[in-house]
């Protein structure tokens, strides 16, 4: 009965995405205000059913209805309730319902708290988003329905892959499709722009606050799943540059790319095509994801709800929509008029290199990813682009664009003194170099390339406090003068304050354990050790535990330092449910460095059990999450800076008249 | 054709996925050569090797069967005096360029290769020819104006 109630309701939503379309469209082209009202009521509505198509789905999931075919396929009475609920977005229909779900979300966040836009270009995005929403729903509703029922329900349901039953990967989607989708609202915008033929400094700013949300939402997103896979793959790799993960972060650079552009077209009223542009590109990005995740054209090692049918359904899709953006701004973009003059060396100049560098970065991704395709249609052999390709060429590009970020920051609008910029960057720049040799130095650091991304990390971190002193006037002014000024800089500034000692941080963390890390492995029974870097790693017991959904061989590690014994538990776990074996890693953090202990199989040497022991020293590995969270939270923290309420718009403006005239 | 036998393989892979996923696998003592230096040789080998069966693994990190059996042919290799570039070689004529995760540069791969200094510079001088048109559309400040505007203290 709820599966029926979901389905109805899924049905409903995809109705009425059709007639929020419709009215919203209606409206603005009668500019009549009861369509424009009937089109967010429908906004609304929307939201509601597929809401309650989700949550009929959850209760199916919950109290493991397998008449569902979608329950059965992923879903088990032993697993933990929260693997339960996981498990609703474990699949390729209940993911797309998730997709659904946030897009319907932001579109009825446009309705909500969009009072102060323009009233053709709200329902220009509204009635835009009903067609995204139109598509999907109905993708969803036909093609890739999760409440179809069995004719024979089975006893038992088939699970999810026990690599997926952790607490991290659970809530890893829900936060990676807000990210993506997030863009939509910023496509929908765009191609409203681009109908209304304006695109301004209001356009820019109202804009914004919906590509923070989505790009920091991206950003968390891509963060869990990278530190799930740091600690469930079993070796600690972090990054691998497999197509599922390029498919995130192709959307996330050019999210980046457009945060920065949106600034220059609120600020100066310049590049307003080039922001356009971007904003239709990160949501086409997004579904270029949606479509390689689940298509199965390309071989990933996370490749999940494959199906080779739907994929090409998920292609179509991706075509019309992109096709019809791009083919809008192609006629449209010319007829925008751009203001705002600059001198190459500028803020705008610099923010001009970033986009350069972060579109590039973008495009490199994507030529790496699809390279193969094109490579095997046009040979008929199979290629392969790995993870040296990739760092061979996204790596050196990286470097260039973080290394002039501090000075972009620096300079002043319109014309900067370039001199000026560097004389305000000594102290970074010492430090910098401070950090550079001492890394050579201190941290036995292998390779040159470490010492540069000491460097490079030292100078981003202490280039973004140089900023934050030199708004503040920090040493120039009297210090009361310098807090006061404190208190009264804008949340969007320590939000890029803080996002880009991130960065620094991650660069900092992905160097140091890239170049840093050690490695010991060897068979042993109980009773004997193995040495990794300053640690002693004893193995002094091994039991058998019973979990709630799988039986584990727990090996007891005494760790022996300098600071003292502490014990760690790493588990190999049989999952019988899907007759797989997983390992659980134990880790041990010191500050920002980890020991890394796998318990590996049982082995016979000798007429003795042993067991395989691996073990990692992670120098700083904690870095390259924490510096991601940090840019999440400086997008969060400039998110909610007043300035970028849509109600202050408008007092924004006036207040800059009135300080204009004084 | 092949994709239809990667999938094929992936599918009598799946029931194997946990033993895939137990990853980490080159650095199995059992499997290391005694000479330190030509171990490190075989392992920085081992990262731009596919494991051919696995979804997108190195060799390095694979516990596959065919991974296992990729790194005694590197590991012996390497032990026999060969090159690096001959155990690419050796792989590449054995399996195809797929072997490599790092793609050899020839008339197929050249795009490739190219590609991303094109985008930068064809991008750069894009910018460039803009900046030229767009100019500055005031003359500088003079040394009393630019007093004037420190005065201000803005």
């Amino acid at each position: 009965m709820i599966a029926e109630l979901g389905a109805f309701a899924l049905v409903l939503a995809f109705a009425l995405s059709a007639a929020q379309a419709g009215f919203s469209f209606a409206g603005r082209y009668w500019r009549n205000a009861a369509l424009r009202g009937a089109g967010e009521g429908a906004a609304l509505a929307t939201l509601l059913t597929t809401a309650t198509a989700f949550f009929a789905l959850m209760v199916c999931f919950i109290t493991s209805d397998f008449s569902v075919a979608n329950v059965a396929a992923n879903s088990h009475t032993d697993k933990p309730l929260l693997y339960k609920i996981a498990a609703v977005w474990g699949s390729h229909e209940g993911s797309m319902l998730l997709w659904n779900l946030a897009l319907t979300g932001f579109g009825a966040t446009v309705a909500i708290w969009g009072r102060d836009l323009p009233a053709g270009l709200k329902s220009l995005t509204i009635g835009v988003q009903g067609l995204l929403g139109l598509v999907f729903l109905g993708y969803t509703a036909l093609v890739s329905n999760p409440f179809l029922r069995l004719a024979v329900a089975p006893v038992e349901g088939a699970s999810l892959n026990p690599i997926l039953q952790d607490p991290f990967l659970a809530i890893h989607p829900p936060f990676l499709y807000s990210g993506y989708v997030g863009f939509s609202v910023v496509f929908s915008f765009a191609i409203a722009a681009l109908i209304e033929g304006r695109v301004d400094a209001a356009w820019a700013r109202w804009v914004r606050p919906w590509a923070l949300a989505a790009w920091s939402l991206l950003t968390v997103g891509i963060t869990l799943g990278s530190f799930w896979a740091y600690y469930e793959l079993g070796w600690g790799g972090w990054w691998f540059w497999d197509p599922v993960e390029n498919a995130s972060f192709m959307p996330w650079l050019v999210g980046a790319a457009l945060l920065h552009s949106a600034i220059v077209t609120e600020k100066r009223g310049a590049m307003p095509g080039w922001t356009v542009f971007l904003g239709l590109l990160a949501f086409s990005f997004s579904m270029l994801g949606a479509f390689l995740v689940r298509s199965g054209i390309l071989t990933s090692v996370h490749a999940f709800a494959v199906d080779p049918k739907r994929g090409s359904i998920l292609l179509g899709i991706l075509a019309v929509a992109a096709g019809s953006g791009f083919s809008l701004f192609a006629w449209r973009a010319p007829m925008l008029k751009a203001g705002g003059l600059f001198a190459p060396v500028s803020r705008e100049g610099a923010l001009v290199l970033n986009n350069l560098f972060l579109a590039t970065a973008a495009l490199i991704v994507m030529t790496g990813t699809l390279y193969p395709l094109g490579y095997q249609a046009a040979t008929g052999q199979p290629l392969s682009v790995g993870a040296p390709w990739f760092n061979l060429t996204f790596a050196p590009l990286m470097a260039v664009v973080l290394f002039i970020l501090p000075a972009g920051t620096m300079l002043s609008w319109k014309r900067a003194d370039a001199l000026g910029a560097v004389q305000r960057l000594w102290a970074a720049g010492l430090a910098a170099v401070a950090m550079g040799t001492g890394g050579l130095l201190l941290v036995q650091t292998k390779t040159a390339f470490a010492a540069i991304g000491l460097a490079l990390g030292g100078w981003l971190i202490a280039g973004a406090l140089a900023e934050l002193a030199f708004r503040v006037r920090l040493g120039k002014a009297p210090l009361t003068e310098s807090l006061r000024r404190l208190r009264h800089l804008p949340r969007a500034s320590f939000g890029m304050t803080l996002a880009h000692i991130g960065v620094g941080v991650f660069v900092l963390g992905a160097s140091v354990e890239t170049h840093g890390r050690i490695e010991a492995a060897r068979a042993v029974a109980v009773g004997e050790s193995v040495q990794v870097g300053q640690f002693t790693l004893t193995l002094s017991d091994v039991a058998s535990v019973e979990g709630p959904n799988y039986t584990a061989e727990r090996g007891t590690v005494r760790v022996t330092s300098a600071s003292g014994d502490t014990f760690l538990k790493p588990e190999r776990r049989f999952y019988p449910a899907n007759r797989q074996t997983v390992s659980q890693v134990a880790i041990q953090s010191h500050g920002p460095s980890d020991l890394y202990v796998v318990f590996g199989e049982r082995r016979e040497a000798q007429g003795k059990p042993s067991w395989l022991i691996r073990a990692y020293w992670n120098p700083w590995a904690r870095l390259i999450f924490g510096g991601p969270l940090l840019m999440a939270l400086g997008g969060a923290i400039s998110l909610s800076d007043p300035r970028l309420r849509l109600a202050a718009g408008a007092r924004a403006r006036a207040t800059a008249i009135a300080g204009a005239k004084a | 054709m092949r994709a239809g036998l990667t999938r094929a393989l992936c599918l009598m892979a799946a029931p194997l996925a946990a033993i895939l996923l137990m990853a980490g696998a080159a650095s199995d003592p059992a499997e290391a050569l005694h000479d330190p230096g030509q171990e490190a040789r075989a392992r920085a080998l081992f990262r731009e090797v596919r494991c051919l069966v696995c979804q997108n693994e190195s060799i390095d990190d694979s516990e596959a069967e065919l991974a296992g059996d990729l790194r005694r042919i590197v590991r012996q290799q390497v032990a026999t005096g060969s090159t690096d570039t001959q155990v690419r070689g050796f792989l590449v004529e054995r399996y195809g360029k797929f072997v490599l995760l790092k793609p050899p540069f020839d008339a197929g791969t050249a795009a490739l290769w190219a590609a991303p200094f094109v985008v930068v510079l064809v991008g750069g001088l894009v910018i460039y020819r803009r900046s030229r048109k767009m100019g500055v559309d005031a003359a500088p400040l003079t040394p009393q104006e630019r007093e004037k505007l420190r005065a201000l203290d803005l």
